[in-house]
């Protein structure tokens, strides 16, 4: 877990780097919340604490990454408490939760303050209210942003979606530590690449897939939510059904969906079905006819 | 005297606790999660249901002799239908408002299972008076869990309660409650509370001779204490 939370830390630089105090705040409360709220339930559950294992910072910190630099402290707790409370713990803990924490609590707050979780600031300036780059695309077809803006991360959206950069230097340091296998991420990632350069705005073959790439929370979710081990499928064959299934899904959200941005909804979708993907893609036992599940 | 009196209480409290339809026995689930997004609403659709209730357990417990078994089903529901049409077509006439906003769940009456179930397990086997507390106490069971739901998931996803605003524009209201992940979240939540206190009372009576609930009661039990 200790290498999950060095991983973010580059996000959480270029987050309060590009959004400024604010954002160190919302990260800060989010994470402290998890915490609190992780401690209490144990207690209260009359269990044995957890905290050391540092799972609650985990999914403290990627929730805090996961919301818009504006958004009111009051609902960056709420997050946390439904993370921990609610989507953890009272399904007994880490290791039982069936969608993956802080994705839930984000979807949840998304649905219960849609205004207030899609309220966005332009980077480095005082919170000027604007659109992120899918919400251009989608509603009027316009691609505002240079390739290398949305790589640094010079663009309106979550704390720790917008910075690929930084996002990527966790990665490596994933892959390096071998906490993640590259499957996921890149499965995912490519999906969507291909879809959304199928399926363009002007006929087939006309998309652009590194601005679809580059924008939104889809590297972020692909690196750090669905790589998460207790909710992605355990075989080798089933990591891949589940992320091109996170891929597909993303695409369709995106390109015909209500709203501009859909990984999260995809990825919780794909965790629901993991335990489905597990079931048939268990290899037989050596010397047994029988399936080990 | 006194042995039918206590009786006649036992089978009016009994829908109201130990088997309320909706949080004990889980029954009617459709209709519960999808009215209740106002406590009004709630109200409305738990008096509607427990009237079309008193008036199938009242024919039905006066027919029971006469139907034959192989086609009892069939005439319970015919009869249950009437009963709906006349919840609808006056609730219709007078009270227009919570017509619009119950909608469809009205003619649904007819297939809420609680009422074929009292049908079943109640009407058809005992006499006429026993039936209408049990319509009664089991309608009233109904409507205060479909109120207990309705004020919850109204004062968390609206900010208001029987329409009166609370919060002011001190938070925003969690719009989610009033969608129907909110109906789950709130029905779930409720359900766990009864269980956790109807397990302590049980514990504390430690009560000899089974425990009472049938076991449908209990389905429940086992998997919301899973990690204990």
């Amino acid at each position: 877990m200790l290498d999950v939370i060095l991983a973010l830390l580059p996000s959480v630089v270029a987050g309060i780097w590009f959004f400024g105090i604010q954002a160190a705040l919302v990260v800060l409360v989010t994470t402290a919340a998890a915490v609190i709220t992780e401690y209490l339930m144990r207690k209260g559950l009359k269990r044995e604490q957890t905290i050391t294992d540092l799972s609650a910072v985990v999914t403290g910190l990627l929730l805090a990454l996961n919301l818009p630099p504006s958004i009111p402290l009051w609902i960056a707790i709420a997050g946390a408490v439904i993370a921990i409370a609610l989507i953890k713990q009272l399904f007994g803990g880490l290791g039982q939760n069936f969608i993956n924490p802080a994705l839930g609590a984000r979807v949840i707050l998304v649905v219960a303050w849609a205004s207030r979780m899609t309220t966005w600031t332009q980077p480095l300036t005082d919170a000027v209210t604007t659109a992120t780059p899918l919400g251009l695309l989608k509603e009027e077809g316009l691609k505002a942003f240079s390739y290398y803006d949305l790589f640094l991360g010079k663009i309106p959206g979550c704390i720790g979606e917008t910075s690929v950069f930084a996002i990527l230097i966790g990665f490596a340091y994933l892959l390096l530590r071998k906490v993640i296998t590259w499957h996921i991420p890149v499965l995912f990632t490519g999906t969507v690449a291909l879809l959304t350069w199928v399926a363009g705005p002007e006929g087939f073959f006309t998309g652009d897939p590194l601005y679809h790439i580059l924008s939104g929370g889809l590297v972020l979710g692909a690196v750090f939510m669905a790589t998460d081990y207790v909710t992605s499928p355990m075989t080798r064959k089933g990591t891949i059904i589940y992320a091109i299934g996170c891929g597909l899904l993303t695409s369709l959200f995106r390109l015909y969906g209500s709203m501009p941005e859909g990984v999260s909804f995809a990825i919780m979708l794909m965790n629901i079905a993991t335990p489905l993907i597990d079931r048939y893609t268990i290899p037989v036992s050596f010397g047994g006819e029988k399936r080990v599940g | 005297m006194a042995k039918s009196k206590g009786r006649a209480m036992q089978v009016l409290a009994n829908g109201f606790i130990k088997e309320n339809p909706v949080l004990r026995l889980v029954l009617g689930t459709c209709p519960t999660l999808a009215v209740t997004t106002m406590a009004k609403n709630g109200i409305g659709m738990g008096i509607a249901a427990t009237f079309v209730l008193l008036g199938s357990n009242i024919v039905i417990s006066l027919i029971r002799k006469i139907v034959p078994d192989k086609v009892r089903i069939p005439v319970f529901i015919t009869v249950i239908a009437g009963f709906t049409t006349i919840v609808e077509l006056l609730m219709h006439a007078f009270l227009p408002d919570i017509y619009k906003a119950l909608g469809i769940f009205i003619p649904l009456i007819v297939v809420n299972c609680i009422i074929l179930a009292r049908a079943e397990m109640f009407a058809s086997k005992n006499s006429v008076g026993m039936s209408i507390l049990d319509a009664l106490g089991m309608g009233g069971g109904f409507t205060i869990a479909l109120f207990i739901i309705g004020s919850l998931r109204e004062i968390i996803g609206s900010g208001t309660w029987m329409g009166y605003p609370l919060t002011r524009d001190l938070i925003d209201p969690a719009v989610v409650m009033i969608l129907p992940p909110g109906g789950f979240l709130a029905f779930g939540f409720i359900v766990a509370a009864i269980n956790k206190f109807s397990s302590l009372r049980i514990r504390n009576k430690e009560i000899s001779q089974g425990c009472g609930l049938g076991c449908p009661g209990c389905s429940n039990g086992n998997n919301g204490g899973g990690g204990q």
